[in-house]
This record gives structure tokens, sequence and C-alpha cells, in this order.
């Protein structure tokens, strides 16, 4: 059984198909990429993933369980093990909160037990374990989300997702406001921490480069619908659509001797 | 020859209360006629305070041309009055920036933007203004100009914008265009096609493009030399083929190394 399973799944807005009749499956410990240019609608999907938006059709089912069906605290209980990583850490943290604060939040939010003051110990055990998995040092905890880079606010955003040992991340173009060395780091981390953690990431990105180091299959989407799900190893060297053909060209190659022998084809 | 802008030992500081920022130290470059000079670096590097003081855009204060001579055409830019700047200004030396959304007003119509341009810094008249607004953004490439110009900035593509925003600094045929990550904010498919039309219009026109980037891939589809920054200070400098096969300094190897580049073998 796949981890996620997607059947026929449409959001439509007034008249509009954000996502538009798309099936697919996520395999548990794979990175599955959803790649596209804005208003493809590779993020409604990743919100219809995550039950954070309602579908106007179609099902998402999760270790089994279909998502749209489940009560409340049935549907809490699955959250648990799904997890999403954003675009932009800074606007994902509250600015006012420490770090230890941030990453426990998840914690707290789900274990009653590590509120207030008798949990206060274990959760600062936890939180600086996780600091320690994403390459950051424990003793950051008490320093605020202004103190850190963007590659460092990253991690702490991941190490807030590994909280509570979900199944499930959804990374949404997790490394594309960082600067290419940062970037590359990011990337490493994400490959080392799926290997011992045995995690399932769905990776939403329009960067077809970065998409080919880390992901096992691809889905191009565009216009809402995935027009090629393959695997990396066939999409890249034999695109399939002509959609993904144009996707690949486009992508500024770092050897100028191609990209000129390219420009003067 | 000489070359049409040179920057010479330029020494750029923020004079912050909390101490002076040095983001420009010691950098020397320049730009000929038809030629396409990069500047690349990540974030903080200096790049584009680097590029902002050909104009003399950056605020001052805090900013302070500390040291060093830039000459446009043999003609000592941090010397000039307010009104002779504003000559420089649109005229020799244009700008495109990243987002355009930003650098347009919302309230005004592209095309009455455009005129706008034109009647400041040539004296045109309305009826004249208004078909030389038409004249660019048809040369910018945008379908339908008389139909285009009509419209506010929100009802265009962030593409369009793009190119409406290279129609008003081409307008008024400068010598000059710097291009600060003019491509960035763009789909992978739109930026192929930016980069297309300025190495078009450079083709048409012989301008210099002076272009700030963060990636190497777009360095090497459209620059014919390259200047790599870090920490407001010139790593390397040479032609684009010399510097991306034999690069030579650690750090311009390291951010090769880091970006990521699409195998389609």
């Amino acid at each position: 059984m796949s981890l996620v399973e997607v059947c026929g799944l449409s959001k439509v807005y007034g008249t509009v198909p954000a996502v538009d009749d798309v099936s697919l499956t996520v395999e548990e410990g794979e990175t599955l990429a959803v790649v596209g240019e804005s208003g493809s609608g590779k993020t409604t999907l990743t919100r219809l993933l995550l039950r954070l938006l309602e579908p106007s059709a179609g099902t998402v089912s999760f270790d089994g369980r279909d998502l749209f069906a489940l009560s409340r605290p049935q549907l809490r209980a699955v959250r648990r093990e799904m997890q999403v990583v954003l675009q932009d850490p800074y606007s994902s943290m509250n600015p006012r909160m420490r770090v230890t604060d941030i990453v426990a939040e998840p914690l707290v939010t789900h274990e009653p037990s590590r509120r207030g003051r008798r949990g206060r110990k274990a959760v600062r055990d936890r939180v600086g374990e996780l600091l320690d998995a994403v390459g950051l040092s424990p003793r950051v905890q008490d320093r605020y989300p202004h103190e850190f880079s963007g590659g460092q606010r990253q991690r702490i955003s991941i190490a807030r997702a590994l909280a509570l040992r979900p199944r499930l991340v959804v990374l949404d173009e997790p490394t594309s406001a960082l600067d290419v060395s940062v970037q590359a780091q990011v990337l490493r981390l994400l490959t080392d921490l799926q290997r011992e953690l045995g995690l399932t990431y769905v990776f939403v990105s329009h960067n077809l480069a970065v998409v080919q180091q880390i992901a096992d299959r691809v889905a191009v989407m565009r216009a809402g619908r995935v027009v090629e799900l393959a695997s990396a190893a066939t999409l890249f060297p034999a695109p399939a659509h002509p959609y993904t053909r144009t996707l690949l060209d486009a992508v500024p190659d770092p050897d100028p001797r191609r990209a000129r022998k390219r420009a003067a084809a | 020859m000489s070359a049409l802008l040179e920057i010479e030992d330029l020494r750029v500081e923020f004079r912050l209360d909390t101490g002076t920022v040095t983001a420009v130290d010691g950098v020397s470059l320049h730009v000929g006629e038809g030629e396409t000079l990069a500047v690349v670096g990540e974030s903080g590097s200096g790049k584009t305070a680097t590029a902002l003081s050909v104009l003399r855009l950056n605020p001052e204060p805090p900013c302070v041309y500390a040291g060093g001579r830039i000459r446009l055409d043999g003609r000592d830019v941090l010397g000039m009055s307010a009104a002779q700047l504003r000559r420089v200004r649109g005229n020799e030396v244009a700008m495109v920036f990243q987002d355009p959304m930003t650098s347009l007003n919302p309230l005004k119509r592209v095309g009455a933007q455009i005129a706008e341009v034109v009647r400041r810094h040539q004296g045109a008249g309305r009826a004249q203004a208004r078909e030389a607004a038409l004249a660019a953004l048809g040369e910018a490439g945008i379908p339908d100009p008389r139909r285009r110009a009509g419209q506010y900035p929100h009802q265009l593509s962030g593409g369009l914008r793009q190119r409406v925003m290279i129609a008003m600094a081409l307008v008024g045929r400068p010598r000059v265009l710097i291009a600060d990550e003019p491509t960035t904010a763009l789909d992978v498919t739109v930026q192929a096609q930016i980069l297309d039309l300025l190495v078009d219009l450079q083709r048409r026109h012989g301008m210099a493009i002076v272009l700030i980037t963060h990636d190497l891939g777009v360095v090497a589809e459209v620059a014919d030399r390259v200047v790599v920054m870090r920490h407001g200070r010139i790593v390397e400098t040479g032609d684009v083929l010399d510097v991306f096969e034999r690069p030579g300094q650690d750090y311009t190897r390291e951010l090769l190394r880091a970006t990521p580049r699409l195998e389609r073998a």
C-alpha cells in the first residue's frame, strides 16, 4: 500500500480549476517532486494533501485512511504524521518566540503532558536533539528568529517539522529563498535526514535542476493537471510530454559552452 | 578602446548608528559598448550596492561614497551635480529591477508611465511620447501594444510586467543598461524569453549591459565577461568561458559546484 493515494482530486475556485482531476501515489520512503510554474496548482495540491483545503472532488488517503472522511480527533492524530516546511522560514515563524518554543510548538500542541513547567525540561532536551539533528547547536534555543541567517532559519523549520517524528514531510520550495551554497547544504541535510529517519518527502519546486538532485519520481504540473509523472531516471533524459521538454530546455545551463551552442542553434 | 562605463577602486560605506558597514570595498570593473558584464555573488556580496552606485541610487545618508571613481564615457559620475545626474539617469544609463510590480506605479496605465519617461527625459510632446511608448512596448515583444498600453500593472503577468520595465528602460535609448536580477522573480520559461529579449535588443542597439545576478546559469547563457563578488570585494574576474572552465579561486569553484545543473544525458 502507498503512504499517500490521491484519486481524481480537484479544487475549483469559482470556475477556475486550480487542481484538475489529479491522481497519484506517494510511496513510503521516496521523494516525489511536484514541479510546475506559477499558477500550475502545485501549492494547492499540497494544501489538499495536508487537508488544509477541502477538495471540490476526489479523495486523498493517508496510510489507508480517507483524509476527508476523518473526524476532528482522527484528523488530529493523522496530522502528527504529516508535516510541512515552507519556502520562507521567516514568515512561518513567530518573531517574538524563542527557537525553543518555535521548535517545541508541535510537541506541546499534540502532547499535553509536555505543557507547563513540569514538561519544560523534557521539551528542552528534545528540542536540543532536534537542533543537533539539523546541524545547529542546542545552545541556540534562547535566541529569536531574526538572529539567524536564512539557511539557519530553514534548519529551524526542518527541526520543527521533525519534532513529532512524522512519516510524511511536504517541502514547499524549501530552498528557493536561499543562496546556492546554502541551498546545497540544506538539500544534503534533507537527504541525510530522509535516510536516517525513513522519511517520505513531497518536494514542491519550480527548479528542475534541484529536483533532479533529490527526487525519485517527478510529477510535472501545468494548469492544474499532472501532464507527466515518471521516475527521475526516465524523465530527465527522455521527457515524454512536450511541456516537460519546454521546461527542461528553459533551465539556464551553467556551462557556457553548451549554453552558447544552444543559443546559436 | 576606452570603456563606456568604468569603475575604479570604488568604496561604498553605509554609516549606521550601529557602526560603519563597508558594502563595496575596492571594486574595479568596466564594460564597453555591445558587451555584457555579469556581476555575480550571493546575498550581501555588494553586487547591488555596486550597481546602484553607477546612478548614485544608494540612499545618501546612510550611504557614503568613500573612495574611488565611476566614469561614464570619461565623465566622473560621483562628482556630478543633481541636475547632471538627472540627465544621466534614464537617458544614458537605465535600470531594470527584479520585481516589476514594486517598480511600476499601480495606479497608472503602463503606456502613460512610459510616455511620462519620454516627456520628462526627452522633452517630447504628448502625442509624440505616446507613439514612442507604443513603439517601445512593441520592441519589448509585447503583443498588441495599443491594448496593453491602456492596462494597469496588476492586469499583466509577471513576464509582461518585466517587458514593460524593459520598454521603459530602453525608451530613452540608454548606452548602458543595468539589470539587477531581472529574471529572478519569473518562471523559468518566461526567464528564458526575457533573456532572449535582452540579448536581441543589445544586438540591435549595441548598448552595454551590466547584469547583476546570483545565478551562474544565467551568466553562462548571456554574459561575455563576469565579475565574482563576495563580502564587497571582487574575488575573480575574466572571460566567462575562462572563469567557468578554469576558476582561479576557491570561492568561484565552490559557487560553481553548489550551482545545481541539469544532467540530461
